[in-house]
């Protein structure tokens, strides 16, 4: 998603999307003329009702002390932030939900990017090997974490096979040790979604043309220095995309943490999600989980800011 | 240069391994999924006597009938409604050079922005004043909204792209603007719709947390959420869990493997924008 909004402003900056027609294309300003302005207003209709209007209300019920069952609200400032400044759980929960962004970021399009190397060599095996990295992205992401859940069990697969292959002394209770869980939750999400990276890294390859590689080759470049100054600055699109969706979705971490620890082990794997769905639906502070609501929104919105000014300008560069 | 060479070879053997281990997780989701209730050989060793039984147990329990029945409704409900919004939307938006029409995508893009955590509690207040808890009209009404900023953006680049000179003939032909949205340029966009299509089945599908809070109580479940509440309840009883998990993904599974190709370019170029 993050993506789209990417692409997006970049067509904004790099020049109005739609030039003015030039004169003596009539026929184009018909078309121009003739699309229905009415048309987008069933879907601003529900765009308005499902974002726009709940996202303005709860930038304003983060400042009441909304319990969410009484009618009155009552405007308290900025107690709510202040209270989640104090709030040691809180802070924990974001200082998880930015490490583990950040770690899934780097390692699954660290991997994401081998993948794609690997697959788009001329192997035997490659479609096969295509699908098989791909396929957990469109399983249910409550299912892998349950599977995962399984095998991170003390006397599940994971630490069975650990034994079998002699490396027994690498056991873990791999989601029970507060150490380790949140890293066993990064790892099941890495697992999922390296081949979704893999598959847009993979597409930028494909766009390189041959030639390249072989001038590039015969020029007397190792394969290093092949990726490095050849492969990479033509890759820059599909990085920007493949670190904005991971980060993005890393700020939003929800599903495979409320299924496999529920933020435990003593709240090691909390997330900014995960403590909003339990202020909010487990101890009705609604005003408290919209506050958080309000920063997990400026950390996304900041954070991708950030990163897309800064890829861009890469991108730039590299042309 | 494409040469099967050893290095190749090497190459090859190395992916095949790392494929393993991907598949690992898999492997043992099915093998336990085949198993006798109560066997207690090691969780990596293959069934010893392989049973279907696990499977009608589950789908009995689980209520998984129901669930996907649900889930199928909520699923085709919400795409068809972002296909057919998001089509038109796009198209004036796409077409126009008035100052409105740059206004109004970007505030559609905004929507990319903002996670949905942060309307998902006053939504959930309006849904409920409205009576629509436990109601899988909420969940298409929330998808819907959800979704077209993405899905519209998808179709207005694709349509700064198509030439316009079909809907013009169409046009001048006195096909009123209608009939030439319909009868042309919403045929012409097939190859991004289906990418819309795959996109947002797939999302919709997989997604956990919105019929969690918008259904939960109902006896109304997606997948996911029935598959939460089964695991919950029958939580030592890892074959027949292991079998509903596996009914669970079974469609989505299905038709990725049917239409590997077209997802993964969906998946691929969709977001190439």
């Amino acid at each position: 998603m993050a993506t789209v909004a990417t692409s997006s402003f970049q067509k904004h900056r790099d020049g109005p999307p739609d030039k003015p027609p030039a004169p003596h294309t009539g026929k184009r300003r018909l078309s121009r003329q003739r699309a229905p302005w009415w048309f987008v207003l069933p879907a601003l209709a529900f765009f308005a009702f499902v974002v726009l209007v709940p996202s303005a209300q709860g930038g304003w019920w983060a400042f009441t002390d909304w319990d969410g069952i009484s009618p009155v609200k009552h405007f308290v400032g900025l107690d709510q932030f202040r209270t989640l400044w104090h709030d040691q759980a809180a802070r924990d929960a974001v200082g998880t939900t930015l490490l583990a962004a950040l770690s899934i970021t780097i390692v699954q399009n660290a991997i994401g990017l081998l993948l794609a190397l690997g697959v788009n060599a001329h192997l035997k095996s490659r479609n096969i090997l295509r699908v098989l990295f791909f396929a957990p992205a469109v399983i249910t992401p409550v299912v892998t974490a349950y599977l995962w859940k399984y095998l991170y069990a003390p006397e599940g697969a994971i630490n069975a096979l650990l034994k079998t292959v002699g490396l027994g002394f690498l056991r873990q209770d791999w989601l029970g040790d507060p150490d380790v869980a949140l890293w066993s939750v990064v790892a099941v999400v890495v697992w999922q979604f390296a081949g979704y990276s893999m598959v847009i890294f993979l597409a930028g390859l494909q766009s390189i043309p041959q030639e390249i590689y072989e001038a590039a080759a015969v020029d007397g470049a190792g394969p290093v220095r092949r990726f490095w100054s050849v492969i990479r600055p033509m890759l820059a699109p599909a990085i920007t995309i493949n670190l904005m969706l991971s980060i993005i979705g890393g700020l939003k971490l929800f599903d495979q943490v409320w299924v496999m620890t529920q933020g435990g082990p003593g709240g090691a794997t909390d997330t900014l999600s995960t403590v909003i769905y339990k202020q909010a639906f487990q101890f009705n502070k609604y005003g408290y989980s919209i506050a958080m609501g309000l920063v997990l929104t400026l950390f996304v919105i900041v954070v991708s800011g950030l990163q897309y000014g800064y890829l861009s300008r890469q991108e730039k560069k590299n042309s | 240069m494409n040469r099967y060479t050893w290095r190749t070879g090497l190459l090859e053997a190395v992916m095949v391994l790392v494929g393993l281990v991907f598949a690992f997780p898999v492997y043992v989701l099915v093998s336990i999924a085949l198993r006798k209730e109560g066997d207690t050989a090691s969780p990596i060793a293959p069934p010893s006597h392989p049973t279907l039984a696990n499977f009608g147990d589950a789908w009995q329990k689980a209520g998984l009938g129901a669930a996907i029945g649900n889930s199928f409704m909520v699923t085709a409900g919400s795409v068809v409604l972002i296909v057919a919004l998001a089509a038109a939307a796009a198209y004036p938006l796409a077409r126009s050079t008035r100052h409105w029409s740059r206004w109004v995508f970007a505030v559609f893009m905004l929507g990319l922005l903002l996670p949905f955590q942060l309307a998902l509690i006053p939504l959930y207040q309006t849904m409920r004043d409205l009576g629509l808890l436990g109601n899988p009209l909420a969940l298409i009404i929330f998808y819907t909204g959800l979704q077209l900023p993405f899905s519209i953006f998808m179709y207005t680049g694709f349509l700064r792209s198509l030439d316009p000179g079909y809907e013009e003939a169409a046009l001048m032909d006195g096909c009123g603007p209608v009939r030439a949205f319909v009868r042309v340029v919403f045929p012409l966009m097939r190859p991004i719709t289906g990418t819309v299509v795959i996109l947002n089945v797939i999302f919709v599908w997989n997604d956990f947390l919105t019929p969690l809070l918008y259904l939960s109580g109902s006896g109304r479940q997606t997948i996911p959420v029935a598959l939460f509440g089964f695991v919950g309840q029958y939580v030592s009883q890892w074959p027949m869990v292991f079998a509903g998990l596996i009914i669970g993904i079974l469609p989505v599974l299905a038709a990725y493997f049917l239409m590997q190709k077209r997802i993964i370019q969906g998946f691929a170029g969709g977001l190439k924008g």
